[in-house]
């Protein structure tokens, strides 16, 4: 039964993927790919690894979008890009991308590549609780320095954003 | 087919379409979506080997990439609209005078 809802949002978060590539106006293209992040997150919760379904939901379908979401509303309908959405060099992309997917596949299904063998002795609880109090046990450190990339990247929007303010 | 497999699987795919989608479209907002797909792609191999191995690593692992991605797009958005504002279009082909 898990099996077969893996590969059912599986098969919905491949074909919400492709319509982000294919949709022409951008407000669709973030809509699809909603659709495809909140599939993951049901992978997720369906593999039973709540907490990352929870995250998935949250910053990625909760804040992620809302950004794109709002800089779509700044953007002209009139835009070039909406017109002609691909660029002149697609065939030879088209030629990398499946040449890509066909190696990285033919590896996975050749055998040389094995799926990494279980090595706890007792299952990992990826409930909230169990999750938060092993994370900041072992990942504490890790957790600082993520807060100083955070604190970066806010220092950089904000000089961008200003940067912008000026050039108006 | 095990569900490790068939999800490294998608994994791939998943990287491959948002990869086309990077040198493909033209609109510089459909690119960054598309980066996100190629980011979802690692994210969801991740969380196969945790549910695999049942370890927390690959958990946390994914933790760590949703706050690198976090900082990658209040920058990328900010950096959007300031293109909007100076050049009033996110086609790239208007790019073309970048040097470096």
């Amino acid at each position: 039964m898990t099996q077969a809802f893996v590969v059912f949002f599986g098969v919905l978060a491949l074909g919400f993927a492709g319509l982000v590539l294919l949709l022409r106006q951008p407000m669709r293209a973030a809509l699809a790919l909603v659709a495809h992040m909140i599939s993951l997150a049901a992978i997720y919760a369906t593999l039973g690894v709540h907490v990352v379904a929870l995250f998935q939901v949250l910053i990625y379908v909760g804040a992620v979008m809302v950004f794109m979401v709002y800089t779509i509303m700044l953007l002209d309908d009139r835009d070039a890009s909406f017109k002609q959405p691909f660029s002149r060099l697609t065939l030879p992309a088209v030629v990398v991308a499946v040449a890509l997917a066909v190696s990285l596949l033919g590896l996975l299904g050749g055998g040389p590549v094995e799926p990494p063998v279980p090595t706890a002795a007792a299952p990992a609880d990826f409930g909230f609780m169990a999750f938060s109090l092993a994370f900041m046990k072992q990942y504490w450190f890790h957790f600082e320095l993520a807060t100083v990339l955070l604190l970066a990247g806010i220092v950089a929007a904000w000089t961008a954003i200003r940067e912008s303010q000026d050039a108006a | 087919m095990s569900t490790y497999h068939f999800l490294v699987a998608l994994a791939v795919l998943l990287f491959a379409i948002g990869l086309l989608g990077v040198m493909v479209r033209r609109n510089l907002l459909v690119v960054v979506m598309s980066l996100e797909i190629m980011v979802n792609a690692v994210v969801l191999s991740f969380v196969a080997a945790a549910a695999h191995t049942q370890t927390l690593h690959g958990a946390a692992m994914s933790f760590f990439i949703y706050v690198a991605v976090t900082c990658e797009i209040a920058l990328a958005m900010a950096l959007l609209v300031l293109l909007v504002r100076r050049r009033g279009s996110l086609d790239l082909a208007v790019e073309q005078e970048l040097k470096g």
